[in-house]
This record gives C-alpha cells, sequence and structure tokens, in this order.
C-alpha cells in the first residue's frame, strides 16, 4: 500500500518535471525558462526524498541538501546574467 | 499506531505530488513570466515542503530517526525559493520582458522611468562638468 502510494506520487512528480521541460522548450523569453529550471530543481529535491523512503535508506538524504545549494546558486547566477549580461563584474572602479 | 504515522507521513507526500502538478499547470497555462513565477515559486515550494516533512515523518515514526539534514533542507528551501523566484522575476523586469496583454497596470513602469531620468541628468551634469570649455584639459 506504502509502495503504491510512493509510486503514484513518484510519477506525479515526474509530470511536473515534464510539464517545466515543455516550458523550458517552449519558453517565449530566457526569464521563462529559468523560473521553469528553478521548478524542476526544487520538484528533483521532493523526487529524491520520495526515492529515499520507497527504498527505506538515508543514503539519499545528502543528495536533498546539494540539489537544493546547486539549484538555488545557479538560479542566481542566471538571473544576473539575464540582469547585466555578465555573473562576476570585473570593473575595478567600483 | 506506528503504522498510523507512517501513512500520514506517505499521504503528506501524495499530496505534495498533487501540489506539484497544479503548480506545472500552472507555469504551463498562466500567460507572462511574472504570473508564472507565482505558480513557481510559491505552490512549487509547498509541495516540496510536504513532501520533505513526510520523509521527516516516515522516518521518524519507521525507524526512530529524525534526520537533521531533512531539516536543514526544508529550512533551505523555505528560506532560498522565495529569494530566487524574487531575483529572477527582478531580472525579467530590468531586462523588459512584457506583460501579458490581460495586465491592466504597472505601477512601477512610471517610478523606474523617473529614476532612470534623474540618472540621466546626473549623468549629463558629470560630463559637462568633465568637458568645461573654460578649462584646459590636463
Amino acid at each position: 500500500m506504502i509502495q503504491t502510494i510512493l509510486a503514484i506520487s513518484l510519477s506525479l512528480y515526474i509530470i511536473a518535471i515534464l510539464l517545466a521541460l515543455y516550458r523550458i522548450i517552449r519558453g517565449p523569453s530566457m526569464p521563462d525558462r529559468v523560473v521553469a529550471l528553478d521548478m524542476i530543481g526544487v520538484n528533483l529535491i521532493s523526487a529524491v526524498a520520495v526515492f529515499s523512503v520507497a527504498l527505506g535508506t538515508h543514503a539519499f538524504l545528502e543528495v536533498i541538501l546539494i540539489v537544493g545549494i546547486l539549484a538555488f546558486i545557479s538560479t542566481i547566477a542566471l538571473a544576473r546574467f539575464v540582469e547585466r549580461g555578465e555573473i562576476v563584474e570585473h570593473d575595478p572602479d567600483r | 499506531m506506528i503504522q498510523i504515522v507512517e501513512y500520514a507521513g506517505v499521504l503528506l507526500i501524495l499530496l505534495g505530488g498533487i501540489m506539484a502538478v497544479i503548480s506545472a499547470f500552472g507555469i504551463l497555462r498562466l500567460p507572462d513570466v511574472y504570473t508564472r513565477s507565482h505558480a513557481a515559486t510559491k505552490s512549487s515550494t509547498l509541495a516540496v515542503l510536504l513532501s520533505l516533512s513526510g520523509t521527516f515523518i516516515y522516518f521518524w515514526a519507521s525507524e526512530n530517526f529524525i534526520s537533521v539534514r531533512l531539516l536543514l533542507g526544508i529550512t533551505f528551501v523555505f528560506l532560498t525559493a522565495p529569494v530566487a523566484g524574487h531575483l529572477i522575476t527582478r531580472a525579467a523586469y530590468r531586462s523588459r520582458v512584457k506583460l501579458a496583454d490581460s495586465s491592466t497596470e504597472d505601477a512601477l513602469e512610471e517610478v523606474l522611468r523617473k529614476t532612470e531620468e534623474k540618472m540621466d541628468d546626473m549623468l549629463d551634469d558629470l560630463t559637462e562638468d568633465d568637458t568645461d570649455p573654460d578649462q584646459p584639459r590636463k
């Protein structure tokens, strides 16, 4: 019973990731794609959590933290790139 | 008793999955990037919070294991998802992504235009000082 519910919720997360992937391919502007990428990262975190419950191990719980940090940093870097055209500013006069 | 708590955790995970699909439909159906960022940040954060707390409750009930990493993950996602959403929406507005046709008012546009005009005037004053014809260039 528990395994069935876990399989259903895992497939729900996969559906959500696929819908966000459609928005990445289709998205009319660059920020659309970044928003959808951020959402894929967040859904990936939940999918890893469901996976570790389904397998009954604690081994994947670090993956949650790492994926969360990577998704946050990459979203911030892409936002700076969209806004200013560069990520790390080299201007010495600032 | 333990089994009831396990079922509660798994049902939280299922609720999180349903919320994730709802927010994915939001990201498909809403008209522009600003409304889409609502779907992507708010309901998606709720989905990940539900599923992570469901995992936490499940491990607590079944193996009597309190995972600090899961708690850290919950607080981290809860702190960073709104910040990331705000940053990307701000970048979208600054890079002049159009609003949807059905939106009626843009209160920020006038303020931003006035500030840019003020900045341009200040820049003009500065450049005028630099190229003053009475003083010889060094």
